[in-house]
């Protein structure tokens, strides 16, 4: 039985959350992620033991599902980049506390209040902590509705196997498209009761608490984390190559400018350029090594962002100094087209 | 021979790290005892502080969430919401609720979270070394208003008891003070009153103590509670603010 | 007349004398000695009075006081 249904994206997260198990869910609205935090005051109170609160600032809506977590709820949040901005001290809580939790970004341009449309400016943010301390968020870049769906469900599970926080890097564009989804089967959730503060009952009561003040204990907690991460890249990176095979240009771009990138690389191919694509979905943790493997043969990089250059950084560090790597970008929430991006690809190729 | 008073059984036996003196001391034994009275020791969820309580998991013998600075109340509003049927509440300074915390103290307080919280008021802030609080009263000296609070620089001091009463979703606050036995009592039958209304789900309820804080008020112990009397007090009056304990409060 | 003693424990004790202040008998007074963590703990006065009111143990902040009252 077909069970395709035409959906957009900032829906698409909110059901597929639903669907995930998602019990908790507290928001603040901020366009252009408004449609799904209405859609978790619509549906979440449908569900058993569901609680939605528009929370009175993303400040809020984070530290609740602090508390929600750690009582055992699978708990998400979502903003927009301004409000991700807010959230940094919630998300290194989290992260300190190994916590699980779901935050989504449907990123608009910045900095500063910025304006209401589509970008990439938040990678830095996104993938360098954002917050302060040693941690790592796991971030999953989805570039169409249905892997907005499949990559929210999936972030509630790598949030729990990890005791992570979890982030969906979106964006304004995926957020409003309305694109076919078939919801996958949610997987059961497997989390130790351990991890979860209920009351003491009979036992030994527990704590949980990110200060530590002695210095050495201190460091063992960062290792141990660093220990977790380490699993964390061995385990779940993942990516998606496009017409590489043969390819004398590489593109790197994820989200919806990998859309927009594999729009060019269609209209080149067909002109018999030799152009492909490696699209990161993990941005952390990095795909590095596809684009080291890949540079084995190939020594021609373009990497396309919305924005003025931040992935950019992470695929010199995977190069180490190989190949040689040019920059197209658009900030400001400009969403450039297919034809316009080729054009920029055919100088490069050119060269 | 009975023994007639001891330490609770919720309350650890580790040594306070607490000033001589201190109020949270105090408010700490009285918590546990009334959480071993009303038997809600299983059941029972905290949420310390940052500030000079943000160890109190070391002494509170229940479950504990520690928060980020200022966000007790939405952290137990999002354990609440999880767990209706667990007795939840937050512990926070003056700082930690008036001041970074002001928005989700006020506004949990307005969702009429069925949380009990308890505010420790010092007049000062604690644990960063005696910096002006919200509630600093005027004229009253700290390392960021060395001449003493200015109304005019500074503002008065915030009376967030009397504030939060103002929200239809608060059913009982009360104010006390933990400077003599008798004052220590009362605030006792104040705490069980208001863990009481949480257990019979009627809503936001605060107790907000009035406590002395000998190291950086620069006064000895019994000079530092005579002062909670003698002026403290007249700022922030002991009593009842808000008594509308109405009954159960739905989730929808 | 009621039969009721107090046991102070010493090394929790920071010399607030706030139990001393909550003594209606001046049951309880300052020492010389030092206990482990530097303060001079307070001792119960060798001498009859003691009704058990617990109001010292109330007071003490540091849970160093246990009454003991005959029935």
């Amino acid at each position: 039985m077909n069970d395709k249904i035409l959906i957009a994206g900032n829906w698409a997260i909110g059901e597929a959350a639903i669907r995930a198990g998602c019990r908790f869910y507290a928001g603040y609205p901020i366009t252009p992620q408004n449609e799904l935090t209405e859609y978790m005051a619509e549906n979440m109170r449908r569900v058993e033991g569901g609680t939605f609160i528009q929370a009175e600032s993303e400040i809020a809506a984070v530290n609740m599902v602090l508390g929600a977590s750690t009582a055992g709820a699978r708990a998400m949040t979502s903003s927009s980049s301004p409000g991700i901005s807010l959230k940094q001290e919630g998300i290194s809580a989290l992260a300190a506390d190994e916590l699980p939790a779901v935050i989504v970004n449907m990123m608009r341009d910045g900095p500063g209040l910025g304006n209401i449309l589509p970008s990439q400016g938040d990678y830095f943010q996104a993938t360098r902590g954002g917050g302060h301390g040693d941690y790592r968020t796991i971030v999953l870049a989805p570039a169409s509705v249905q892997e907005l769906a499949d990559l929210t469900m999936d972030a509630f599970d790598l949030a729990d196997k990890y005791r992570n926080p979890v982030m969906i890097l979106g964006d304004g564009m995926t957020g409003q498209m309305m694109e076919p989804v078939e919801f996958g089967k949610p997987r059961p959730r497997r989390y130790s009761e351990k991890y979860i503060l209920k009351g003491a009952g009979e036992g030994k009561s527990k704590f949980v608490r990110a200060l530590i003040l002695d210095a050495l204990r201190m460091e063992e907690h960062n290792w141990k984390l660093v220990r977790k991460y380490r699993v964390v890249e061995q385990n779940e990176v993942r990516f998606e190559t496009y017409k590489t095979g043969n390819a004398r240009l590489i593109i790197i771009a994820y989200g919806i400018a990998a859309r927009i990138a594999k729009g060019a690389i269609n209209r080149l191919r067909d002109s018999g350029m030799k152009v492909g694509l490696i699209r990161p979905i993990t941005l952390w943790p990095f795909p590095a090594q596809i684009i080291r493997d890949t540079a084995e043969r190939i020594d021609r990089f373009l990497v396309f962002e919305m924005s003025t250059g931040q992935m950019i950084d992470d695929v010199k560090l995977a190069l180490e100094g190989k190949g040689h790597v040019s920059f197209y970008g658009r900030p400001g929430g400009v969403v450039p087209t297919p034809a316009e991006l080729a054009k920029a690809i055919v100088q490069e190729y050119r060269r | 021979m009975k023994k007639v008073f001891s330490r609770p059984k919720s309350l650890k036996s580790t040594p306070f790290h607490y000033c001589a003196g201190c109020g949270h001391s105090i408010i700490h034994r009285v918590l546990c005892e009334v959480i071993d009275e009303l038997g809600i020791r299983g059941i029972t969820i905290g949420v310390p502080p940052a500030g000079c309580a943000v160890v109190a998991y070391n002494y509170f013998d229940v479950d504990m969430l520690e928060a980020p600075h200022g966000r007790g109340c939405a952290v137990a509003t999002g354990i609440k919401r999880t767990l209706p049927d667990r007795i939840v509440f937050s512990y926070q300074g003056d700082g930690d609720l008036a001041a970074i915390g002001t928005a989700e103290t006020f506004h949990a307080a307005n969702r009429g979270e069925n949380i009990t919280v308890i505010f420790i008021n010092n007049a000062i802030y604690g644990m960063t070394g005696g910096q002006m609080a919200p509630t600093t009263l005027l004229g009253q000296a700290s390392t960021t208003s060395p001449p003493g609070r200015n109304a005019i620089l500074d503002g008065h001091p915030i009376r967030m008891s009397e504030i939060l009463a103002n929200l239809e979703g608060t059913v009982y606050i009360e104010r006390v003070s933990v400077n003599s036995a008798q004052n220590i009592l009362r605030a006792k039958k104040a705490v069980k009153k208001a863990f009481q209304c949480q257990m019979d789900g009627a809503g936001f309820n605060m107790i907000e103590v009035l406590s002395q804080c000998p190291t950086n008020w620069k006064m000895n112990a019994v000079e530092a509670c005579r002062w909670v009397d003698e002026v403290m007090s007249k700022t922030f009056p002991i009593g009842v603010i808000k008594d509308t304990v109405k009954g159960r409060k739905d989730a929808d | 007349m009621v039969k009721a003693h107090i046991v102070i424990d010493r090394e929790l004790c920071k010399e607030c004398h706030l139990c001393i202040l909550a003594c209606k008998k001046s049951l309880i007074i300052a020492t010389a000695e030092l206990n482990s963590k530097g303060y001079h703990p307070v001792v119960r006065k060798e001498a009859e009075g003691c009704t058990g009111c617990t109001l010292c143990a109330i007071s003490c902040p540091e849970v160093a006081i246990e009454v003991y009252r005959e029935r």
